[in-house]
């Protein structure tokens, strides 16, 4: 069996006196897409985020490529956070840059990389992403479809060895969600390794490699699309699968 | 009338330039570094630790709340019982300057905490250090809000520049005390002064208006149609 690339062991949070995680373990291997999906307020949001400590977690550890991430000392979590790549609900590009300048400034400013270098770097993401011609608009002229493919091509440009996408199409419109979901799949196909919360989850078994049902800030069942969208075992889990497949429809 | 307007091109209109040229030499520099205390007092005040954030909020505290007036005698006149003596010129700009810099700091505050968390959420994700993410992509967003609340500061540092005359830097509103104290043409002087403010305000908007259009980007704009 090959080492996992990304290893989180025991991950809790409180906030005050709610336990929102309490105690997710999973071993993710190289270009598997594992989808989390459950009611919202399950701690799926919590937990990408503690992935890559934006939140920090109260307990657990991480380790990428076998390597435990020491999250207390800055220049490793730096260092950790430009190989773990973030996709955000909202997208959150920053409103002052152009797409391209979105896209260039972590190689810039965190990497170090020339401005020129790096722009050829940003341009060919954009591309990848279907934006080339858009790279001069700034975020306020882009529809969310493309917000949310350049932030896409922001989190490629820095070569990240795991995605970690949260909800990514649920702030689009119906229409605008299908675009991001041809890049995504694209990454699937490319080999990159994923982990993404959703409720698309047409999309979701047509891609996932597992299928991890959160509740309560626990993992309560995984399994393979099949098994968990047909054969659960736990009677939460059919039951909130066969409510979200009467919502979001099987096709991705 | 004649001999009114010989007073005039004699011994006002020579007296006012010079006074005039003094104000903008106290005016300018004061400007600039009150835009910079204040960028880094209010950067300070919002990402600080503790102590920092608390000793700069002091400093806001102080400089907002003590009269000007009262400051610059502190300047002028205090600090020579501790043997440190500055011209009133320097006493001046030091005085302008602080205080200047502690209502920058607000306007500033106000634009840092009107950022998106997001945003800084997706810079920490990219492996931005703390201090990189405040200048490359908080900072070029906050100035930009914050940009008609500093405006606004820096009309009023050119009106309160009169206070210079106070400690004997004799600037426009200085120049005139002494023309209509010696001529008691109070109303003439005066009326000629204030123009000359009025004057030096819309210019300072006209090119502060020029800045916010230059550093205008979609999504910023004013909502102007």
């Amino acid at each position: 069996m090959t080492a996992p690339i990304l290893r989180i062991e025991n991950i809790s949070k409180r906030y005050g006196k709610k336990d929102v995680l309490k105690g997710a373990s999973f071993d993710v291997l190289k270009g598997d897409l594992k989808i989390l999906i459950g009611p919202s307020g399950a701690g799926k949001s919590t937990l990408l985020q503690c992935i890559n400590f934006l939140v920090k977690p109260d307990e657990g550890r991480i380790w990428l490529d076998e390597q435990e991430v020491h999250y207390a000392h800055k220049r490793d979590l730096c260092a950790y956070r430009q190989k773990v790549g973030m996709i955000f609900q909202d997208f959150n590009l920053f409103d002052h840059l152009t797409a391209l300048e979105n896209v260039r400034i972590g190689m810039v400013r965190v990497k170090g990389m020339g401005k020129a270098e790096a722009g050829e770097r940003a341009v060919m993401e954009l591309e990848r992403v279907g934006l080339r011609e858009h790279m001069q608009k700034y975020p306020a002229q882009l529809s969310g479809g493309q917000k949310q493919r350049v932030s896409i091509a922001r989190a490629l440009a820095m070569d990240p060895k795991v995605m970690l996408l949260d909800e990514p199409t649920s702030a689009l419109d119906p229409e605008l969600i299908g675009e991001v979901h041809a890049v995504i799949r694209d990454l699937g196909n490319n080999g990159m390794t994923m982990i993404m919360a959703t409720h698309q989850i047409g999309f979701a078994s047509s891609l996932a490699s597992e299928i991890v049902f959160m509740e309560d800030g626990r993992i309560l069942e995984r399994g393979t699309p099949d098994k968990i969208f047909n054969h659960a075992e736990n009677a939460r889990t059919r039951e909130f699968c066969s409510k979200i497949t009467e919502l979001y429809g099987e096709r991705g | 009338m004649t001999e009114g307007w010989l007073y005039i091109q004699a011994e006002v209109y020579p007296a006012l330039l010079k006074g005039f040229w003094v104000s903008l030499q106290l005016i300018a520099p004061s400007a600039l570094c009150g835009l910079v205390i204040g960028v880094m007092v209010g950067v300070l005040r919002v990402y600080g630790n503790r102590p920092v954030m608390a000793a700069a909020n002091a400093f806001v505290a102080i400089f907002r709340g003590i009269p000007l007036v009262v400051q610059l005698f502190i300047w002028y006149f205090g600090l020579p019982h501790i043997g440190i003596y500055l011209s009133p010129f320097v006493a001046s700009i030091l005085g302008f300057s602080l205080c200047s810099g502690a209502y920058h700091s607000e306007y500033i505050r106000g634009a840092l905490l009107s950022i998106k968390r997001g945003q800084m959420l997706a810079a920490q994700s990219l492996g931005f250090s703390k201090i990189r993410m405040i200048s490359s992509i908080i900072l070029p967003q906050a100035i930009r809000r914050a940009l008609p609340g500093c405006g606004n500061e820096i009309i009023y540092l050119i009106k309160y520049s009169s206070l210079a005359y106070m400690i004997t830097c004799i600037e426009l509103t200085g120049q005139g005390k002494i023309l209509a104290s010696n001529s008691f043409r109070y109303t003439e002087v005066f009326l000629m002064i204030g123009a000359c403010y009025l004057v030096m305000t819309s210019v300072a908007t006209i090119i502060l208006g020029r800045v916010e259009e230059h550093l205008r980007i979609p999504g910023f704009e004013r909502q102007r149609t």
